[in-house]
């Protein structure tokens, strides 16, 4: 599925999935988001690179995680920035999305960041508001800045991307994580594996350029990462399986399937975890885990993203405002 | 845009002792190596900072603090909608500035903005003593009130002018050049 709507290999104008965004702007957002972190860890954690910039938080589905990565993101950089969602909203009033995102627009924010249950919600927004959108993820299509944090993370851990063997596992067919991290690594090089049960694997999965298994154990021989997906018992109902305790029997990551894995492999996670479901306590809290990580790459992550969509804003707005010394003041600084 | 080479303000044998006078003034005017850190603004100020680093401790024999800051998050031209410059990293002894003799480094003073921005970097981590400004070439044409302590080249320069201070670090001849900028019709105007 092309957008038009997202980056192509110019500014980043808007955020919407990973699919079709070039590698090279993968890896210039995994390059600034390092000098992101740093801020993270000074004494002083904020920056006022998006000072007078408005960002609305448009969240119509639950979320703990990402809101609150999305929320420090945008207060590191000095936005001034509104959240809500639904119980909170007219939307629990019957107003439609067009709607609402029209009367927000009207406030004139600069960037909205929307996390909504429906696919291509982000997408359509896009189109009709004037503003930038980031997707906070859409639906079970994508949540492009979690593949990014999941990039991060494991380049920070492997000091590389190209190359390495990664597996993703679990209910793949329900999950936008999947679906992002699948986009973004195969552009950058990734051997991507994807296994779960043949009811959680879409049909043409292969086709995105992944391998297929539908056993934990072949799938995870000799890989560089483990990424277990949640099982979004919210989603499903009980259908796809007969129950959590055999689910965790023949796909839950235990010591004995990660011995199969490189000896140096790292254990992921994009949470919440749900314990002795798809993975193992002794594997969640150990020493391989770097689930915690991916909390905190998240927020580094998502400044890299903001800075580059706000930038990329300003850019399209091309403003000359600043008289005839500004080309001077551009050079003076590089 | 094109540049015409006009002359050489600093050459190679010149270099070398510019930065070593800029070391022995910054010995002069901080009280002490041990409070001073020496700070170089990315790109141009890093390596030239490093240089002075190097010449103070061929004085003295110590080698004062030395760290670089990046300002991209900190510029004040965001909304003229310019290319996006690319964050470079930022690093500072210990985190901390507080109580020290901070000597900014960069390689060419013009309008003052950069400096501006720099100073608000760095008062981000903390509360220093002193703040200093070292500049290899100090152009004039000044935007913003703002002046430097120590001073490798004056040089009056029009606004069609170029500096640019090419050390081998970043693939130069060690020179400091003057280029004038050629906008004549072929060029289409920039």
């Amino acid at each position: 599925m092309m957008d038009p709507m997202n980056a192509g290999g110019g500014p980043l104008r808007h955020l919407l999935g990973l699919d079709n965004v070039p590698a090279e702007t993968i890896q210039l957002i995994l390059d600034q988001a390092i000098h992101m972190k740093d801020i993270m860890s000074r004494p002083f954690k904020k920056v006022p690179a998006m000072r007078g910039t408005t960002v609305v938080n448009f969240f119509v589905e639950p979320s703990t995680r990402t809101r609150i990565s999305f929320a420090l993101a945008e207060k590191h950089l000095s936005a001034d920035t509104v959240s809500f969602s639904p119980s909170t909203s007219s939307l629990s009033k019957g107003e439609t999305l067009l709607d609402t995102a029209r009367n927000l627009e009207a406030m004139q924010p600069d960037i909205l960041v929307i996390r909504h249950r429906a696919t291509g919600a982000p997408h359509f927004l896009a189109r009709a508001l004037n503003c930038s959108v980031v997707n906070a993820g859409d639906g079970i299509h994508e949540h492009p800045t979690q593949a990014l944090l999941d990039l991060f993370t494991i380049r920070e851990s492997k000091g590389r991307l190209a190359g390495l063997k990664v597996v993703i596992a679990g209910d793949i067919a329900h999950s936008r994580v999947a679906r992002s991290n699948i986009f973004g690594m195969v552009s950058c090089g990734i051997d991507v594996r994807v296994a779960g049960p043949r009811t959680m694997l879409p049909q043409g999965i292969e086709n995105l350029g992944v391998k297929v298994f539908d056993r934990l154990e072949p799938a995870v021989e000799g890989a560089d990462v483990v990424m277990m997906l949640r099982i979004q018992r919210e989603r499903l109902g009980e259908a796809l399986f007969p129950s959590a305790r055999e689910y965790f029997r023949f796909f839950g990551l235990t010591n004995d399937v990660l011995s199969l894995a490189d000896k140096d492999a790292i254990v992921m996670h994009p949470g919440p975890i749900n314990r002795c479901v798809e993975i193992d306590h002794d594997i969640a809290d150990g020493p391989r885990s770097v689930i915690l990580d991916q909390v905190t790459n998240g927020i580094a992550v998502r400044m890299a993203v903001l800075h580059l969509v706000n930038q990329a804003r300003l850019e399209a707005r091309g403003v000359g405002t600043g008289g005839p010394t500004s080309v001077e003041a551009m050079e003076e600084g590089t | 845009m094109q540049l015409v080479n006009e002359r050489i303000l600093i050459d190679a044998t010149a270099l070398g002792r510019v930065v070593r006078r800029m070391a022995v003034e910054t010995i002069e005017k901080s009280e002490g190596l041990d409070n001073l850190v020496l700070v170089g603004i990315h790109t141009g100020g890093v390596h030239l900072c490093e240089r002075i680093a190097n010449a103070i401790e061929e004085v003295e024999g110590e080698r004062p603090n030395s760290g670089r800051i990046d300002i991209t998050l900190y510029r004040d031209d965001a909304f003229l909608g310019l290319p996006r410059p690319v964050i470079g990293e930022t690093r500072i002894p210990n985190d901390s500035i507080a109580g020290k003799t901070v000597v900014l480094v960069d390689d060419v003073l013009f309008t003052g903005r950069t400096v501006r921005a720099a100073l608000n970097a760095l008062l981000d981590f903390g509360r220093p003593s002193k703040i200093l400004l070292a500049v290899l070439v100090d152009r004039g044409r000044r935007e913003l009130p703002v002046q430097a302590d120590i001073v490798g080249y004056n040089v009056t320069t029009g606004p069609m002018h170029v500096v640019e201070a090419e050390l081998k670090e970043s693939g130069g001849t060690d020179q400091v050049v003057l280029y004038k900028r050629r906008t004549d019709a072929q060029e289409g105007g920039a």
